[in-house]
């Protein structure tokens, strides 16, 4: 018997007992349905996280903290009191846990090799923007803003050179602000609206120069350097100094063209003075690293599932050796080798399972296509460009052949019975 | 005796055999030393009531088992000696199966159960289409080639058994019951297609029975009784 004709005689079985195949079927369905769901929500996020913000992360900086020495004490009871650790009642920072990073540290990590720039990073809080006499708004800017390229509605993205105040507003604010659309907000100048320790509020302009999308990491509008520096400055008036000198991060510049290892180097460097030293990817890590851990559960019980079904066709298959009985047996009166009766019933299990995963993998790219366009409608509006379920071909195909692997697996007890069969008697069986 | 030197080698032979099933107290000793010989184009009825080892000895010739002591000869050669790829080949294109509950697959077409042999052969579609069909209007079935063999009556239904049988133009056809399921006349008729073939193509028949009367038409009875020879009959007519 030639392959096309097992293959044929192997169809033709499939669909001898509709209801028990039909069942067979469904089970394997549920679990390829499940798993083809799941790992497009894995690389749906993965992939939105790595191109929404990983692309366009800045390659060359390091974002610094200084590390707390007594961390492990921290978890263990109450921490004493240290009169020199606390940190003043008007500092601006009082409500950070982490210790302050100085003008000293500052020169030290300045001392490092292979650091380019190390500046700190102020946290700005405006009251409010304005456009125009279309009312006040509060705005949130994202000092990490400049971490990123984001991805741009309109505009351009921020100019570290210039003089002038710019600003990067995110999407909805484009027509709370009173723009048209998010081309005509391009260039407009903003007011800023800003709070010194006083209490005084002291107004800035800001050139628009770009609308970016809503992003899971950098939520709030982005500010260049100019920008952040001034609004720092005036909220800074009347506090003390401590308070304009200290803050809780500071970032460095290295080499653009740097490879993993040498960044890795400069990390421990700067670990080993103290200071805890992220990159953009290590950040996003952290965040795919916790995406990856709950799609890999999810993709679990979806084998789970899977491996269940593969026990539903190790039944089917025995029951339907059982009725072939006879035809096995006049099949290898007839001269057909065990090999080829072998061939022939892990046939029957593959296309179970090739019916199960191909059906499984279609409805779920149907089902994912109509929820992608609802979650996009309302839960996750604000997440422009993010496409929960994501199929691609490669882990479609995988999960096929996946299944297929297992339907194989399941079928090799019963194929193995049914090859081992005595032609005698099979034809006695009745 | 020392005949053999003058006769041709025999296409099948059964040297001693003994086959048993069960274990312990459940032994059932089916054949208990039997030897056969089957000529090329001879035409052999083993004859004995149920439970007599008959259809066991045919199994044996027909190499569908192997016998738990002595040997079946393929010729010169011994079956348990030879690969079981050359046993399948064998049993695929020098022997033909009838059964008395004929084993056609109900819901396949009349000629796809008789192209089988073919099919597990591996020979390719058109010319399994164009044998099946030539053996067909042998047996005046080729106009119920289209039908499934679960509409065709008995006589029907055994004369497409016996189309798969000869489609590979076997040497010897081993019937088991042939006309037993039939009624007389349809019974007849298949016992005159197989004594036919057995005269004008030179198949051998190795028939196991009860049936006195199919017996009789053969060249040669053999004659069973709990899994031993208790006697043979030669009828030296027309076809010795």
């Amino acid at each position: 018997m030639n392959l096309l004709d097992i293959t044929r005689a192997a169809v033709g079985n499939t669909f001898r007992s509709k209801t028990r195949t039909t069942l067979t079927v469904l089970a394997i369905f549920i679990g390829a349905f499940t798993l083809t769901i799941t790992s497009a929500v894995g690389s749906g996020v993965s992939d939105y996280i790595a191109n929404q913000i990983g692309v366009f992360g800045a390659r060359d900086v390091l974002t610094i903290t200084k590390t707390a020495e007594d961390a492990a004490a921290e978890t263990e009871g109450l921490s004493p009191y240290d009169p020199d650790k606390a940190a003043n009642g008007r500092d601006a920072l009082s409500h950070v846990e982490a210790p302050h990073i100085t003008p000293d540290d500052l020169d030290v990590i300045r001392q490092v090799d292979g650091v380019l720039d190390v500046s700190q990073v102020q946290h700005v809080s405006p009251r409010y923007v304005e456009y125009g006499e279309n009312g006040k708004f509060e705005l949130h800017v994202n000092v990490d803003g400049v971490l990123f390229n984001p991805d741009l509605a309109s505009g351009w993205q921020l100019d570290g050179g210039t003089t002038e105040g710019q600003i990067l507003l995110v999407s909805p604010y484009v027509d709370g602000l009173g723009f048209s659309d998010a081309e005509a907000a391009v260039g407009e100048v903003v007011t800023m609206g800003v709070a010194d320790y006083t209490g005084e509020i002291h107004e800035v302009q800001a050139t628009v120069a770009g609308v970016m999308h809503e992003t899971i990491l950098a939520s709030g509008a982005a500010v260049n350097d100019t920008l952040a520096d001034e609004l720092y400055h005036l909220q800074s008036i009347g506090g003390p100094t401590e308070a304009s000198d200290h803050s809780v991060h500071a970032r460095v510049r290295f080499d653009a063209s740097w490879s993993e290892e040498q960044v890795a180097l400069l990390q421990t460097d700067l670990t080993d003075l103290g200071y805890d030293a992220t990159t953009v990817a290590d950040r996003i890590g952290v965040i795919q690293a916790v995406v990856s851990g709950i799609i890999g559960v999810l993709n679990a019980f979806a084998i789970i599932a899977l491996l269940a079904a593969g026990f539903g066709i190790v039944n089917t298959l025995l029951m339907s050796v059982q009725e072939r009985t006879r035809e096995i047996g006049l099949m290898k009166a007839m001269g057909m080798g065990g090999g080829r009766i072998y061939t022939l019933f892990s046939m029957e299990a593959v296309i179970i399972g090739f019916l199960g995963s191909v059906i499984g993998a279609v409805v779920a790219i149907g089902v994912g296509a109509v929820a992608n366009d609802l979650i996009k409608g309302t839960v996750l509006a604000d997440l422009e460009g993010l496409e929960v379920l994501r199929f691609e071909f490669a882990p479609v195909a995988t999960i096929i052949l996946l299944v297929m692997g297992i339907a194989f697996l399941a079928g090799t007890l019963p194929a193995r019975r049914a090859a081992r069969q005595n032609p005698i008697d099979a034809l006695r069986y009745e | 005796m020392n005949t053999s030197v003058l006769e041709p080698d025999p296409m099948l032979a059964a040297r001693d055999i003994r086959k048993s099933y069960g274990r312990g107290a459940a032994r059932f000793d089916a054949l208990a030393g039997v030897s056969l010989e089957v000529q090329a184009g001879e035409s052999i009825a083993i004859v004995g009531k149920s439970g007599s080892g008959k259809s066991t000895l045919m199994h044996l010739l027909a190499l569908l088992d192997r016998p738990d002591d002595g040997s079946v000869l393929v010729g010169a050669a011994d079956a348990s000696q030879l690969p079981v790829r050359q046993l399948n080949r064998l049993r695929n294109e020098e022997f033909g199966f009838v059964f008395q509950q004929f084993f056609l697959t109900p819901n396949a077409t009349v000629l796809e159960n008789v192209v089988l042999p073919l099919k597990i052969a591996g020979v390719g579609a058109s010319e399994r289409k164009t044998r099946g069909m030539a053996v067909l209007e042998q047996l005046d079935m080729a106009d119920k080639a289209r039908n499934r063999a679960v509409t065709l009556s008995g006589g029907q239904k055994q004369r497409v058994v016996i189309a798969r049988a000869l489609i590979n133009n076997p040497r010897v056809i081993f019937a088991d019951e042939p006309t037993g399921n039939l009624d007389t006349i349809s019974g007849a008729l298949v016992e005159d297609i197989l004594f036919t073939l057995n005269r004008e193509q030179g198949i051998a028949l190795v028939i196991v029975t009860h049936d006195p009367d199919l017996a009789a038409r053969c060249d040669r009875q053999f004659f069973m009784r709990d899994g031993r020879a208790v006697g043979s009959l030669e009828v030296h007519g027309v076809s010795a």
